[in-house]
């Protein structure tokens, strides 16, 4: 993916933050990756088709709850944490991005947030 | 009763609109006589209310005795009175530290140290946030048993419907499933009032293992906590027992940080129910 295409620049308003160890587009409604920018190991590829799952659980849960659409949702964990928000045209799309534990989870978000504008 | 303490109290009863209440309530707190401390820290509130050092002691108070979710309440209050008052923002800091919320904990302990840039506790509270006063202290503990202590109902077994008594939204905004997807307890409504207890239960099944995946995945170890930002609310979700999910869900106007706290008070109380179930 060109650094100069939206999505390029998209995922690198994310992986720039420090902490964040990588960063994927990810289609919505299959699960497979558009786009990405990650530290060599990680399984993107699964990542993405569970993200997009649990993505679409949540959706789904949020929507019956009378919540609205999530605009952004955090799985922590002890070592780390997935990141993601909606993007795109009708939200087709997510912004998935991987992170250390210590990240300034705050800035990420905000740069997923701008970031999703960007890729939209 | 100790002689400070007697000679405290006695000035306070000849003056009660006195602000001794603040030592006397510290004093307390320190012999860790938590009951009398805020006692006296609420009658001291009575008389002062827009006190932020009042509030601020009823926090620490609060938070001694693994209250969090009152000391919480406290501190933010403190902080509405005076924005810059650092014992508020280093037990804030404190508060989502407990629940894994770094980047909150970062950032109240630097409003901290902008605030007091010459207190050393802030500089030791920054280290074990950023993991360098060892892994033991840079992990959260995890909430303590007297978090969840909610007067007499955590002696007695409580009935099925009952789960979370005692606990803020228990019927609208709690609810306990088995790793299935069935409703265990708790109850969930829309901001209209509709019951959507089992459509929302129903789409949740399954969120547990695929997080677990996930994490395991990406070598992340265990997942503690799954929050969503809707437009019309935020929901979190936890394990109270690897067999469970608890979902809490709140409008917008309760920040997530807080809602991690609440949430982790449920799966506490989730887990003992749970446990007696057996």
């Amino acid at each position: 993916m060109s650094a100069a295409s939206p999505m390029g620049r998209a995922l690198d308003l994310i992986t720039r933050v420090r902490g964040v160890r990588g960063a994927m587009v990810v289609s919505r409604a299959d699960g497979l990756i558009v786009a990405e920018q990650l530290m060599e190991g990680i399984k993107g590829g699964a990542v993405a088709a569970l993200a997009s799952s649990l993505a679409g659980r949540l959706q789904r849960a949020m929507v019956s709850a009378g919540l609205g659409p999530s605009q952004f949702w955090h799985l922590q964990c002890d070592h780390g944490a997935l990141l993601v928000v909606p993007a795109g045209a009708a939200a087709t799309l997510l912004l998935v991005a991987v992170t250390e534990a210590d990240v300034n989870v705050g800035l990420v978000r905000l740069e997923l947030l701008r970031a999703a504008e960007t890729a939209g | 009763m100790s002689d400070d303490v007697k000679a405290l109290s006695a000035q306070l009863a000849s003056d009660p609109q006195s602000l001794v209440f603040l030592r006397l309530g510290e004093l307390l707190r320190q012999k860790r006589q938590f009951d009398a401390a805020s006692r006296v820290a609420k009658h001291g509130l009575e008389r002062h209310p827009h006190l932020a050092d009042a509030h601020d002691l009823l926090a620490r108070i609060f938070a001694d005795a693994h209250d969090y979710e009152h000391a919480f309440d406290e501190w933010d209050m403190t902080l509405r009175i005076a924005p810059q008052h650092t014992g508020a923002l280093k037990g804030l800091a404190f508060l989502y530290f407990k629940i894994g919320d770094l980047a909150q904990a970062e950032s109240h302990l630097q409003a901290a140290k902008d605030a007091a840039p010459d207190d050393p506790s802030i500089e030791q509270a920054f280290a074990v946030i950023r993991g360098e006063a060892g892994s033991t202290l840079a992990a959260p503990p995890p909430p303590p048993q007297s978090v969840v202590a909610v007067g007499s109902e955590t002696v007695a077994p409580l009935p099925d419907e009952r789960v979370f008594a005692g606990l803020e939204g228990a019927q609208e905004g709690l609810l306990l499933l088995d790793a299935a997807g069935l409703v265990l307890g708790g109850a969930l409504k829309t901001p209209e009032g509709a019951d959507v207890t089992e459509a929302v239960a129903a789409y949740l099944a399954g969120v547990s293992q695929e997080s677990a995946r996930a994490a395991r995945l990406l070598d992340l170890g265990s997942w503690r906590g799954l929050s969503a930002e809707g437009q019309g609310g935020h929901v979190y979700l936890v394990q109270p027992t690897p067999e469970s999910l608890l979902l809490l869900m709140r409008d917008r106007s309760l920040p997530l940080g807080r809602l991690g706290l609440l949430a982790q008070r449920a799966a506490q109380v989730a887990r003992q129910w749970l446990e007696r179930q057996r």
